[in-house]
């Protein structure tokens, strides 16, 4: 029998709240990260999983999904870090501190921190694949002794490009944790590799029984980062890949999301690598 | 470095790490330690390619002269890889420059010495060949995905900046 997920539905999740925007910070000339009081002021802040993402609402404008890009463990402060790309990024990009946007959320499956405890964690982004990741980077520094090695590969278009960069310094520096960046274009003043996110693995050395990667990025860069870790000896059960997606209802409705039989709102943004592989290389989908 | 141990290390570099024992010694005699301090050019576009190296630890950055924009970054090689392989080619050329960015160890292979082995040990010589062959091939992949500029916000026929929220964009998504 065929699930209706229209009968589960309540109308209440697809009402914004109100959130207040507390800082604007601009990570690169065309990404910011909004930093937002949370939408229910209960006092018991934002609570959500690492990879998951919300619905946000520039009123008047329209919604878009938006990852979360904030500490777990601090759920007082929510910050969504978005690439100006559209009318609604544009308009969160004129927002300043004191205004109101709308919140939905959070929505999504995260990614697997509790299976990776014990293991080795891969993290590959690319772009401002990073964002979706940095909750799950505050998750393993905050709980460091609980996993193993950390191997964080980040790729950036050019050194102006890269999020984060005193957090990745920091992140760099903690035991067992390897950062390696690198970006397809340097400049005169960039003494870092040049070249894909795919090119670092070159550089290190993963215990391919005991690793769970984490990849997130454009989808070109996820199916060769994907091969790379594969060449390595990680099976598929072992990576995990986050999906991007046009998401409107962010609740499994509307169908803009759909990727063959699931539904990234719902079923993912992150995926065990083994869903949805046979899909990466359909093109109608 | 004794010829014994330069053939231990040669075999503990990756590109070399899983190659019969006697092809590595056939190797050694063609090879030598070097080291480069930062800033030092490794090799000059145009010029002969008489060797090529094994990087051991360090960075180097290829350059090409492009005129007025001057001298252009296009991609690092690092510790484990291979560094030029102008030296297998006619007319053995360097397409490049290679700039140390950092203090370089690495062995240096004479080109001439090592063609010469290819030539003269056809089973050594297809050995090479093989493993440069993966080399170029993983390359050529990563020079691919340079081009596409996957990082960069989906253009239009026409440069046109498509909106993705509006639904008119087909291929474009918001990044979440």
């Amino acid at each position: 029998m065929i699930e209706n997920p229209a009968a589960s539905f309540e109308a209440s999740a697809m009402i914004p709240s109100f959130a207040e925007i507390r800082r604007v910070v601009w990570e690169t000339d065309d990404t910011f990260t909004l930093l937002i009081a949370p939408p229910h002021n209960d006092g018991k802040g934002f609570s959500f999983t690492p990879g998951q993402f919300n619905m946000v609402y520039a009123f008047g404008i329209g919604e878009s999904a938006i990852s979360i890009s904030s500490d777990p463990a601090k759920p007082n402060m929510l910050a969504h870090t978005i690439h100006r790309v559209g009318t609604v990024t544009s308009a969160l990009s004129k927002v300043r501190r004191g205004d109101l946007i709308g919140i939905r959320g959070p929505y999504g499956r995260a990614w697997p921190l509790e299976e990776a405890v014990g293991k080795d964690v891969c993290i590959a982004a690319g772009g401002i694949g990073l964002a979706p990741l940095r909750p799950v980077i505050y998750s393993l520094v905050t709980r460091r002794e609980e996993f193993g090695r950390v191997i964080i590969l980040y790729g950036a278009r050019s050194p102006l490009d890269l999020l984060y960069r005193v957090e990745l310094e920091e992140w760099s520096k903690l035991p067992n944790t390897e950062v390696i960046i690198t970006v397809d274009r340097g400049d005169s003043t960039w003494k870092g590799h040049i070249g894909v996110v795919t090119s670092l693995f070159s550089y290190i050395k993963m215990d391919s029984r005991e690793t769970i990667a984490m990849v997130c990025g454009p989808e070109v860069m996820m199916k060769f980062t994907v091969e790379e870790l594969q060449r390595r000896g990680l099976t598929p059960e072992q990576i995990y890949i986050s999906m991007e997606r046009n998401m409107k209802c962010g609740v499994g409705l509307c169908g803009h999301c759909q990727f063959g039989p699931k539904f990234i709102c719902k079923d993912g943004p992150v995926f065990r690598l083994p869903e949805v592989n046979h899909l990466l290389e359909k093109k109608e989908i | 470095m004794e010829p014994q141990d330069l053939t231990q290390s040669l075999h503990k570099h990756p590109f070399l790490s899983d190659m019969d024992d006697d092809l590595v010694k056939t190797l050694t005699s063609c090879a030598s330690n070097v080291v480069f301090q930062e800033g030092t050019r490794l090799f000059h576009e145009g010029e002969d390619a008489k060797l090529f190296f094994l990087i051991r630890s360090g960075k180097v950055a290829l350059e090409l002269q492009a005129g007025e924009k001057g001298a252009i970054k296009v991609q690092t090689v690092g510790p484990g890889e291979v560094l030029g392989w102008s030296w297998l080619i006619s007319p053995y050329i360097w397409h490049f420059d290679a700039l140390a960015l950092e203090q370089v160890h690495a062995f240096s292979i004479d080109a001439s010495c090592l063609r010469t082995k290819c030539e003269t040990d056809n089973h050594f010589g297809y050995e090479m060949l093989r493993r440069f062959s993966a080399v170029l091939e993983r390359r050529l992949d990563a020079t691919r995905l340079q081009l596409l500029d996957m990082y960069g916000v989906y253009m239009q026929d026409g440069g046109k900046r498509m909106d993705s929220e509006t639904g008119k964009a087909k291929n474009e998504m918001e990044q979440i």
